[in-house]
């Protein structure tokens, strides 16, 4: 494992001094792999030469679970898979679950509940990644402006359907609860509240020079690379492609809102570097933000589930794949029922197990603390990566 | 009480023995300054809570004595009770001597900071030279942990220590020779003496080479104490903990001492090179307080608290900036403050020469060249302030910020 190597190009120049390479283990534990990731990193003093990522910490086999309990129970389990994503998990799942069914119709009502609530949870999980992200550069108190602003989301979550966390809210059909005026309230309350916000985190951050240099030009991620790799989600966009399932292959309501798609531009460095892919982050939340005031407007009275879904769930015969704009990027379900109240099959495609997948090409010749920036702007969420 | 003598001298009278002095100076100096050292350690870990939680939104330690004011001690039993854990594979010696010497390295600098009028450990001569000396130990400290944890990152948080100290110390020595070309002496309390008077004669506003000379002393102190943004040797979100992250229970607890006396040791520093140290700026002020005990009383009160507002400082920078990375914090301190030090250095002793301030103002009359920099650098600072609070209304009205960017 700790061949000499003269011939690549990171090798250190040689000179007089002898240095010897180390093998360094970052993680599992350690505070900026963002959950149980280890990666095996070859150094020569503060360079990486070269990385090897190891997951499967975490694995819960989740697909398994999926073909021994009922369909409203396996629900439950997508919560626990990007956690911070819960909404967005439910969702997939439900619509997978929903697509087996050859006529169904789901009520206009919970339409716009699931995306309102689909985006307020995409606004939460971002803050959580920029909040984050600025702790692994070495800021401490934007992550608590952030977590300020996400309680508050959380505690629209809470009303709505008595968890912060792991909601458990969106099932096949509709969703479990209906939500009142109340709520509405509240949720608007939050739209006019957050907006002016946003610029806290620009100038705590986007606009600091030091944040800037930290973050500018580090983990260059080419497109084509990106493309190679399957990578989805905002660290797609940062490195300039325009692509997002909600516009592509609109799925829900989603095709009845007026939102744009921020991609990296490379305004402060190269197209694609770790500061693209912060910035995609922050720029995302807004037009979350715009999607929510406008369903929000529009929400119909109505049912808030299908009086076509009652009792035990068993989907006739047939499989079905669904793939949703989650906030790490495309979350795909395939699900094969053969017309019993368990899944035979299912198979997650989880966004953050493959834009992790790349870290070892992005991160040669940078430095230790590069690396933290580059895990950190990739934005992984160990419970996904590893299912 | 003429200047020669000590409070060591004044207490035990002219004639005591070499040993007498021994213990008289351990008594009169060494036990309440190792006291000094827990109190300004205990008060600034309560104020870095309480300041960090109030920049983030929160309220930080409330329930442990008013306002959570004895948090720190709670904490302090606690780390005394807990396990004293030494790696099996360490360097046992070495690691347990780390902590001591890191403290060690520390606490001698306050043999030169003043305390107010005729308080001071020792007066030397090079009492400026000395403290750029010492300032060094603390890290030798520093390495000696990273080194003895045998742990990688513990490693990687020493390699990172050493290659500070040699960047940090070349700007700070400038700054140092900066203002020791303008007092004409090393002495900590000749330095002092220089700046009495009007607020005018501090040598932050003796020439505006003074100024740059602060910024770069107190860029490169915050590199000495490790705070963030130069936070490098600990980086606690990619080294772990870096040197530390080995220690536990006591060890770590000096550690942390050693930090917190070393952010009050170069606040202190500052506010002797610059500021004025004990002098209140107000020249009929100090007149009418005098010398004596009142004098040494309300000078010490005068230097502390210009010495808990830079360490004030301190934290509001440290809950504020992200991290550097080790080569921009290199760049940074050979490539960017290096040069301008030795700029400072040039500019303020060719200011000095041709523009020469009125041989040190002590009644604080007259218009001085001191005067008029004064106006203008406070001019200057409310233009900015000004502009920063306009720009800040600006921002927080919705319709202004409308009207602003279209």
């Amino acid at each position: 494992m700790n061949a000499p190597h003269t011939n690549s190009p990171e090798a250190a120049p040689t000179s007089d001094v002898r240095s010897e390479e180390m093998l360094l283990n970052m993680g599992p534990q350690h505070p900026s792999t963002h959950g149980v990731f280890r990666v095996v990193i070859r150094t020569d003093g503060e360079i990486v030469l070269d990385s090897e990522s190891h997951v499967g910490y975490l694995h819960r086999c989740f697909e398994k679970h999926c073909e021994s309990v009922s369909f409203l129970q396996s629900v439950l389990y997508t919560d626990r898979l990007d956690y911070l994503t819960s909404m967005g998990n439910n969702l997939a799942f439900s619509m997978a679950v929903e697509r087996l069914y050859p006529d169904l119709k789901i009520p206009e009502r919970a339409e716009h509940i699931r995306v309102i609530c689909a985006e307020l949870n995409r606004i939460a999980s971002h803050l959580l990644a920029i909040g984050t992200y600025g702790m692994d550069i070495g800021a401490i108190t934007p992550f608590l402006y952030c977590f300020r602003d996400r309680e508050k989301i959380l505690s629209i979550f809470e009303s709505i359907c008595g968890q912060r966390l792991n909601y458990n809210y969106v099932r096949p059909g509709g969703v479990a609860y209906d939500i009142d005026d109340s709520m509405i309230a509240a949720i608007k309350d939050f739209c006019g509240y957050f907006r002016p916000k946003a610029q806290e985190y620009d100038d705590l951050l986007s606009n600091n020079d030091i944040f800037v240099r930290r973050t500018a030009n580090v983990g260059v991620l080419p497109k084509d690379l990106a493309i190679s790799y399957g990578v989805t989600g905002p660290s797609l966009r940062g490195s300039g492609l325009k692509r997002d399932l909600r516009r592509d292959a609109p799925y829900s309501i989603y095709d009845r809102f007026k939102f744009d798609i921020p991609v990296g531009t490379g305004e402060k460095g190269t197209l694609g570097d770790c500061y693209d892919r912060y910035m995609v982050r922050v720029r995302e939340m807004i037009e979350s933000l715009k999607i929510v005031e406008q369903a929000v407007a529009q929400i119909p009275d109505g049912p808030f589930k299908s009086e076509q879904l009652k009792g035990k769930l068993r989907p006739p015969k047939g499989e079905s794949f669904v793939r949703v704009e989650n906030s790490r990027g495309e979350l795909g379900f395939y699900v094969i029922s053969d017309g019993k109240d368990v899944a035979a099959r299912v198979k997650c495609r989880a966004p953050s197990f493959h834009n992790i997948s790349l870290l070892s090409d992005i991160s040669k010749g940078c430095m230790i603390a590069d690396m933290v920036a580059i895990i950190g702007s990739l934005d992984i969420v160990m419970g996904e990566v590893d299912r | 009480m003429t200047t020669p003598y000590t409070l060591v001298d004044w207490v035990l009278g002219d004639g005591a023995g070499w040993l007498a002095r021994f213990i008289g100076a351990i008594l009169v100096w060494a036990v309440p300054i190792t006291g000094f050292v827990s109190f300004v350690g205990l008060l600034s870990i309560w104020l870095e809570r309480k300041i960090s939680a109030h920049i983030q939104c929160r309220l930080g330690p409330m329930e442990v004595g008013p306002h959570g004011a004895l948090q720190t001690v709670a904490d302090g039993v606690k780390l005394l009770a807990k396990e004293d854990i030494i790696p099996a594979d360490a360097d046992r010696i070495l690691f347990a001597f780390a902590p001591m010497l890191a403290f060690a390295g520390t606490i001698v600098g306050f043999a030169v900071v003043p305390f107010g009028p005729g308080l001071i450990v020792a007066d030397l001569d090079i009492g400026l030279f000395y403290l750029a000396a010492v300032g060094s130990l603390e890290a030798i400290g520093v390495i000696a942990a990273g080194w003895a944890s045998n742990n990688k990152w513990s490693l990687f948080g020493s390699v990172r220590a050493a290659t500070q100290v040699v960047s940090y110390e070349i700007p700070m020595g400038l700054a140092f020779v900066t203002i020791a070309a303008l007092a004409g002496t090393l002495s900590m309390v000749g330095i002092v003496e220089q700046q009495q008077g009007w607020i005018a004669n501090w040598f932050l506003f003796r020439n505006p080479f003074t100024w740059v000379a602060f910024i770069i002393y107190y860029i490169a102190a915050l590199a000495e104490c490790k705070r963030a943004p130069f936070d490098l040797p600990e980086a606690e979100s990619e080294l772990v903990s870096g040197f530390h992250t080995e220690y536990s229970g006591m060890r770590f607890a000096i550690f942390f001492l050693a930090e917190y006396a070393q952010m009050y040791v170069v606040s202190a520093v500052a506010a002797v090179l610059f500021l004025g140290g004990w002098y209140t700026g107000i020249a009929p002020l100090d007149a009418a307080i005098g010398g004596g005990t009142a004098g040494m009383v309300v000078g010490a009160g005068v230097i502390v608290t210009k010495s808990f507002l830079l360490v004030c400082v301190q934290m509001w920078l440290r809950w504020t900036l992200p991290r550097i990375r080790l080569d921009q914090m290199m760049y940074l301190c050979l490539k960017v403050l290096m040069p301008f030090g030795m700029l400072t250095l040039v500019g303020s002793t060719v200011w000095e020469h041709f523009l020469p301030s009125p041989a040190i103002v002590k009644d604080g009359g007259g218009w001085t060249g001191n005067t008029v920099m004064t106006g203008v650098v406070v001019a200057a600072i409310g233009t900015v302030a000004l502009v920063a609070y306009v720009r800040s209304v600006i921002r927080a009205t919705p319709s202004l910020r409308a009207a602003s960017n279209s």
